[in-house]
């Protein structure tokens, strides 16, 4: 092999890093969109090296549905004192104390949606100009067309059909008072980059990654963690199982899997055999085939 | 996983509509065993429920609600596959003329590119518009995939003179890397697996072309440029005077001790040490982002350029560029924009367009008028200061650039610098 080249883990950090750099050098309040869930922390992780040896330069911004994993606000909280950052919270129990939002209905009911109007608020109240995101492009359809440096009018909306050009690394992140934009430094990962690179570098995440044991019910395919938000149906059972979670979100629908992956290597290989893709276990993606699409549009993650 | 040597490929797919680059998409994604079982299941939801025989591959990419609904390709979705060998991004770029923006979006970044035609058609119009794209925008390789071969009996005779007729037509572009590969997306045949129905054809297929094409040398390893994007200042006590210039290498190499000058003040130092969080480094090259520091103290801010003092690059106010248009609002005259190029900001104004390019046959039209989009043109531009390029054709990074509309902010048009 000739010298002077990078791997792709090399090159998918490199990359990740300069837009990391960028963001910070063409918005006045950038924030990092931190959901205490992998992608979010390998950003984080990211941003550290794009800055060392001076701190990271943004805020973390948690869009915080209440009804979250314990652990992964311990989690956050822990992250943010060891960086000794700051944390903006937007709060979705707030948005619907105020009554900018209603609670959905029935049985199916999940504040994903609503997540929309608090993150929205979070962003005008707070100035933010651009909003960095864990998102990548092989999660799902609609993500699979996002640019790196993501346009957002003055109502948060996205335009899939008319996106800017974005070409070689020339990024145009210019907007008038009002817009935002969305800036996805990790698009061109996949989810075994982010395990193989968690590996690597040996990153900290929740312990809600690795296999243990826990009370779920078996609820749309997939294993759902008992909680105080969850509410059973006549037929359900409560069982106690070895499980994992994939990816990491509302605790009312983020469903686990069973296994017995307990190290971030096992994780990898694992992952790596796996036949259905991570976003399979969420239930908020399957409501209709273009769930996300039309999410996105509203100004979704 | 044994991937940790393996490179990351990055190739574009261009076509007319209905050529089949979706399906070739699918194919590869298919064969390579990249499909996961829920995608595959909503695929074949979709397809029954529009009437097709078994899977239309095509749906794997075709992403948009629009585009499932149309049928076509509206914009420029990528996708991501993993060999033993190597790591895949490929920017499945749409084949309406009035797209061709996405792709130059999408060839920008390639190191190689497919070209689909359609056996029965043969070269037309639109494949001699992408394969000029392509060279337009350097990318290295190319590889023309003649599809459809089920259509036209597998014939060796249809796939030489298609052959032949591309040869004809490239000739006059400067493409230093182009292959042939008779294949049938929608059977699989030469994608992944090599095809029985075509004997005669003993080349490589395309899987395996675009896992051991070398292109780490397609880099440029000589000429040494830092573009500097921002500037670290910690405020910590224990970093108290540092001082370093983060960027991304353009190209070249650059180590602790070299001489180096910074554009466009020409203020000369040294490199002291080149920084990650992982530890100092003793050289750095394209395309890693690292942290700069110099033996002096000198100012330097975002837009300035770190290079070797023995080998610099132009500085110009008037620069020649190849111009392709992406915005539906055509060229003002003598209007100004934002340029920017590299992470350097300023204004230009178009002085004049020399020529346009008919691209189904290659001539320089000197109705220099109006600039209209997707049309590619040779323009004079003049810059508010004075640029520090190198040519397109000798570096991609610093003989790039955008133009930026004030007055609405979008990017309306692609620079290759001459
Ligand atoms: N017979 C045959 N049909 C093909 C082949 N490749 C694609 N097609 C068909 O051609 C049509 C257009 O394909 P699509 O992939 O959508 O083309 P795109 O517009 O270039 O993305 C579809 O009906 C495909 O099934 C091929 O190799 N042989
Ligand atoms: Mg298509």
């Amino acid at each position: 092999m000739s010298k002077y080249y990078l791997n792709y883990l090399d090159e998918l950090e490199s990359e990740a890093i300069y837009v990391l750099r960028e963001v910070w050098a063409q918005f006045q309040n950038p924030v990092i969109l931190f959901s205490g869930g992998k992608d979010s922390i390998v950003v984080t992780h990211l941003a550290r090296k794009a800055f060392f040896p001076a701190k990271i330069p943004f805020a973390l911004m948690h869009v915080d549905t209440g009804h979250n994993f314990p652990e992964t606000i311990q989690f956050r909280d822990d992250l943010i004192k060891e960086l000794e950052g700051r944390l903006i919270v937007g709060s979705v129990q707030e948005s619907i104390d105020n009554g900018r939002v209603a609670e959905e209905k029935g049985k199916n009911a999940t504040r994903n949606a609503l997540q929309i109007t608090t993150l929205l608020d979070a962003i005008e109240e707070n100035k933010i100009d651009c909003a960095i995101g864990g998102g990548r492009r092989d999660e799902e359809k609609a993500r699979a067309k996002e640019r790196f440096f993501s346009h957002r009018d003055d109502f948060g909306q996205w335009d899939p059909k008319n996106q800017r050009p974005e070409l070689w690394n020339i990024f145009n992140g210019k907007h008038f008072e009002g817009e935002h934009f969305r800036a996805f430094p990790i698009s061109n990962w996949t989810e075994m980059d982010v395990w193989n690179y968690i590996n690597r570098e040996n990153i900290r995440i929740p312990s809600l990654y690795f296999a243990h044991e826990r009370e779920v019910v078996w609820r749309n395919n997939s294993w759902i963690p008992n909680s105080e938000f969850l509410k059973l149906e006549e037929h359900e059972e409560v069982i106690t199982k070895k499980i994992r979670f994939r990816t990491l979100g509302d605790i009312t629908i983020t469903g686990g899997i069973e296994s017995e992956a307990d190290t971030v290597e096992k994780i990898a290989e694992e992952v790596s055999a796996m036949r259905q893709t991570e976003r399979g276990n969420r239930s908020d993606d399957k409501r209709s085939e273009t769930a996300m699409e039309d999410r996105k549009r509203q100004g979704y993650f | 996983m044994e991937l940790d040597n393996s490179q990351l490929l990055r190739f574009t797919t261009a076509g007319s509509v209905d050529d089949g680059k979706s399906t070739l998409i699918g194919r590869l994604l298919y064969d390579s065993k990249s499909i996961f079982e829920d995608q595959l299941e909503a695929v074949e939801a979709t397809s029954k429920k529009k009437g097709h025989i078994g899977v239309d591959l095509a749906l794997f990419t075709d992403g948009l609600r629009d585009e499932r609904e149309q049928g076509i390709t509206i914009d420029v979705a990528y996708r991501y596959f993993t060999t033993p060998k190597r790591k895949f991004i490929i920017a499945d770029t749409p084949g309406h003329i009035q797209y061709t923006r996405n792709m130059v979006t999408g060839a920008s970044t390639a190191n190689a590119a497919i070209i689909l035609v359609d056996a029965r058609h043969g070269v037309i119009e639109q494949t001699k518009r992408h394969a000029f794209i392509a060279s337009l925008l350097q990318i290295p390789h190319i590889i023309v995939c003649i599809n459809k071969m089920d259509l036209v009996d597998f014939s060796e005779e249809v796939f030489n003179n298609i052959v032949s007729q591309f040869e004809e037509f490239s000739s006059k572009l400067l493409v230093k890397d182009i292959r042939f590969r008779p294949i049938s997306a929608l059977l699989g045949d030469n994608v992944v697996n090599r095809s029985e129905n075509m004997p005669w054809y003993e080349g490589a297929t395309l899987l395996h072309t675009l896992e051991t094409m070398h292109i780490s040398s397609d880099i440029n390893k000589v000429d040494a440029r830092f573009p500097v994007q921002t500037v670290l200042r910690p405020q910590s006590h224990e970093h108290r005077d540092y001082r370093g210039y983060a960027g991304r290498m353009a190209s070249g190499v650059l180590r602790p001790g070299d001489e180096v000058t910074v554009l466009p003040s020409g203020f000369t130092s040294k490199i002291k040490t080149i920084d990650t969080l992982n530890g100092p480094l003793t050289e750095a090259y394209a395309p890693m982002s690292v942290s700069v520091t110099l033996e002096d103290d000198i100012d330097i801010s975002r837009g300035d350029m770190i290079v070797r003092s023995n080998n610099k690059p132009e500085s110009s106010q008037d620069i020649e560029v190849m111009l392709c248009w992406l915005n539906n609002s055509p060229a003002k005259p003598r209007a100004k924009y934002s340029v920017r190029h590299t992470t350097n900001d300023q204004k230009a104004m178009i002085k004049e367009i020399l020529y346009k390019i008919d691209i189904n046959t290659l001539d320089r039209s000197p109705n220099g008028e109006d600039l209209n989009m997707n049309d590619i043109c040779k323009v004079k531009l003049r810059t508010t200061k004075p640029l520090l390029f190198d040519s397109y054709r000798d570096n991609r990074t610093t003989g790039s650039l955008i133009l930026i509309d004030e007055d609405t902010n979008e990017t309306v048009a692609a620079g290759m610098i001459l």
